[in-house]
């Protein structure tokens, strides 16, 4: 395999894993620290025959997005806290109608302006819960200039097979830091598309039913499949069924099973000398980089800790976690928020808690998380 | 001839719609039909995206490719349709809540870019759906849920607002003026680039009972006394023209680019420059 060495950032990473996933539509509107990746697209959607369009608002972005996945095309927009805000309802007309497409958040210091500039880990929970209703969310969290190229590929990938809008959480730091990053050959990548129907079209067409393997085919406007999407509480032809207790209820279970049925093919994590740990780590994005560091080191000094670090953040990796928490007895859970994971790791595991928060706009240090070993082991 | 339309283009088993009694918008829904029929589009190449509203509610017994989408967003979902499939003749149903209020921003911008797309507002004076408030095109001193006192904030002109936001084609006519609004309809379905028909319509059931302008009969003929055509507006003096809505095509033209043209046109020369690199 012939593998290109690049130095990039992580949003110029971004915008390249997205174009060698097929993207051609991105439509986005500028705001930082998230703004390369439109620029990027912007040079070179055109050059490769796609589109980029710079939008009025991130509630137009997700929308033209979502109607170009409709017409057919790999869609992807790119924004920062205040724009992912914006962007919640019309996430949740993707997720209800099923229509893939990726959104990149770039996390930065919130809550509301915020720091513009500062990285954070704020939006773990916006991700989760932004919008209304019981939904379904796939989030993935990279470290890594490398891992935000390879992410942001998965992250179409999952999009097309799941048909769900597909998040990845990156943050100001890893936007703007260079890492040598290995690119494989376009053609050596494993590209996932949509899957479409067969059936004959005509009336018998149903756009929303199961083809038994929990996921409907999906057509494209103009192939010649005649459909329609309502964003109410659909059956499988596309239209309301709101007077069906069952028929609602029937299709929150569809959206939520197919994400929670497919756990194996969708979660991802890293573990860092966590088979005999005695102290766990729980960490993502950049900060599980400063634990590895800290935890190095307290070894070192004989405090046997090890690091988890999900990779999908959503749906959480909860099984894996509980495993290798619980005998630990203690988690240290380090993030730049104050205390998103904290809570959720202390529904899923029986292990004692230890929060270790720094929301100042600043990376968490391997000097900061060693001391947090140290006053915890 | 009509009811051979009416069988190739409505989904007959969605009937009978959920319009009240009177509603204005069944009429502007024919017309529209009428006009798609007019203009040669091919069925399988059109694709209908509407907001949220009683208006949007049309596109599900039509019988095309429909995304009914969230409020006030139809226009944005319908630019990332024809972006991504250039050749589909979108068309946009929307109201005057869904477009004018929420969805304002999108409308003025997509007429600023010029891009290909017929928007077609049923402008019924209120937000129906929710049961008669006013809306950024109530009249001033109107009655509604939410001015129990009389509106007293100025309305939109729908018609002026896109054309001075770069509209290349712009209309207005009213459910009485049903051949008028076939026209206009038809002519913005063929032209190439961004269409807007704005259709006066009727809410019998609350903004005209609110208002005391009678059954759904009334509130037609009320059309035919209150409509002036754009020729007679023009020579009219400003007490003639008080109360009075103006009628016909007020732009109608093929100067500007169309937006998914000059699109193909920049990958030309992205293309070309990437060639010679």
């Amino acid at each position: 395999m012939n593998t290109r060495y690049k130095i990039l950032t992580g949003n110029e990473a971004c915008a390249l894993g997205a174009l060698d996933a097929g993207m051609s539509f991105f439509a986005g509107y500028p705001i930082t620290p998230a703004t390369e990746i439109a620029e990027l697209a912007a040079e070179l959607l055109p050059r490769r025959g796609g589109k980029y369009m710079q939008m009025e608002d991130e509630l137009a972005s997700i929308s033209a997005v979502i109607g170009a996945s409709f017409a057919g095309a790999k869609a992807m927009t790119a924004t920062s806290g205040p724009g992912f805000s914006l962007m919640q309802e019309n996430l949740s007309y993707g997720m209800l109608a099923e229509i893939p497409c990726v959104v990149i958040d770039v996390m930065r210091q919130g809550p509301c302006q915020g720091v513009a500039t500062l990285p954070a880990q704020g939006d773990l929970m916006q991700a989760r819960w932004g919008t209304h209703g019981d939904h379904p969310v796939i989030a993935l969290a990279p470290c890594s200039v490398a891992e935000a190229y390879f992410e942001t590929i998965r992250a179409f990938n999952l999009a097309e097979r799941f048909r769900t809008p597909v998040l990845v959480l990156s943050d100001a730091a890893l936007a703007h830091m260079s890492e040598k990053v290995g690119l494989p050959e376009p053609g050596s990548l494993t590209i996932v598309n949509r899957k479409r129907p067969h059936s004959p079209k005509d009336k018998s067409f149903r756009p929303y039913a199961d083809d038994g393997s929990g996921i409907a085919p999906l057509a494209s406007f103009g192939d010649g499949y005649r459909w329609y999407v309502s964003g109410i509480i659909h059956d499988e032809t596309g239209f309301p069924a709101t007077a069906s207790p069952e028929a609602i209820s029937d299709k929150v279970k569809h959206l939520l099973g197919k994400i929670e049925n497919n756990r194996a093919e969708i979660e991802a994590w890293e573990e860092y000398r966590a088979e005999d740990a005695e102290l766990l780590i729980l960490a993502i994005g950049l900060v599980a980089r400063s634990a590895k560091a800290a935890i190095d080191q307290a070894r070192l000094e004989g405090k046997k800790t090890g690091l988890f670090r999900p990779i999908t953040l959503w749906p959480f990796p909860e099984r894996r976690f509980a495993e290798l928490a619980d005998p630990c007895g203690k988690t240290l859970v380090c993030e730049m928020n104050e205390g998103q994971l904290a809570g959720l790791a202390a529904q899923l595991s029986h292990a004692k808690i230890i929060p270790l928060n720094q929301n100042n706009g600043r990376l968490i240090t391997a000097e900061t998380i060693l001391q947090g070993i140290r006053e915890a082991y | 001839m009509s009811g051979h339309i009416f069988d190739k283009y409505l989904r007959r088993e969605k009937l009978p719609h959920m319009w009240c009694p009177g509603c204005g918008n069944g009429i502007v829904t024919q017309a529209l039909l009428r006009a798609i029929e007019a203009a040669g589009a091919a069925q399988d190449e059109v694709v209908i995206v509407s907001g949220v509203g009683c208006s949007s509610r049309a596109n599900g017994y039509l019988d095309f490719c429909g995304i009914h989408t969230t409020h006030g967003r139809p226009i944005a979902f319908a630019t990332g349709v024809k972006m991504a499939s250039p050749r589909l003749k979108v068309i946009v149903i929307t109201g005057d809540g869904d477009c004018a209020s929420i969805g304002g921003n999108h409308f003025i911008h997509a007429a600023r870019r010029n891009i290909d797309l017929t928007v077609v507002v049923y402008n019924n004076s209120n937000y129906g759906m929710t049961g008669g408030q006013y809306s950024p095109t109530t009249p001033l001193g109107s009655l509604s849920k939410t001015s129990p006192l009389g509106n007293i904030e100025p309305h939109f002109d729908v018609c002026s607002l896109a054309g001075a936001a770069g509209a290349t084609y712009v209309a207005r006519s009213s459910t009485y003026h049903v051949q008028a609004l076939i026209r206009q309809l038809t002519a913005a379905v063929r032209h190439n680039g961004f269409a807007v028909v704005e259709a006066m319509c009727d809410c019998p059931t609350l903004y005209g009972r609110l208002n005391r302008q009678g059954d759904a009969a009334a509130m037609l003929l009320r059309w035919k006394e209150i409509c002036l055509p754009r020729e007679k507006a023009r020579s009219a003096s400003p007490e003639e023209l008080e109360g009075k809505i103006v009628i016909g095509e007020f732009v109608n033209s093929a100067e500007r680019p169309e937006y998914t043209a000059s699109y193909d046109q920049l990958i030309q020369q992205a293309k070309a420059r990437e060639a010679r690199a």
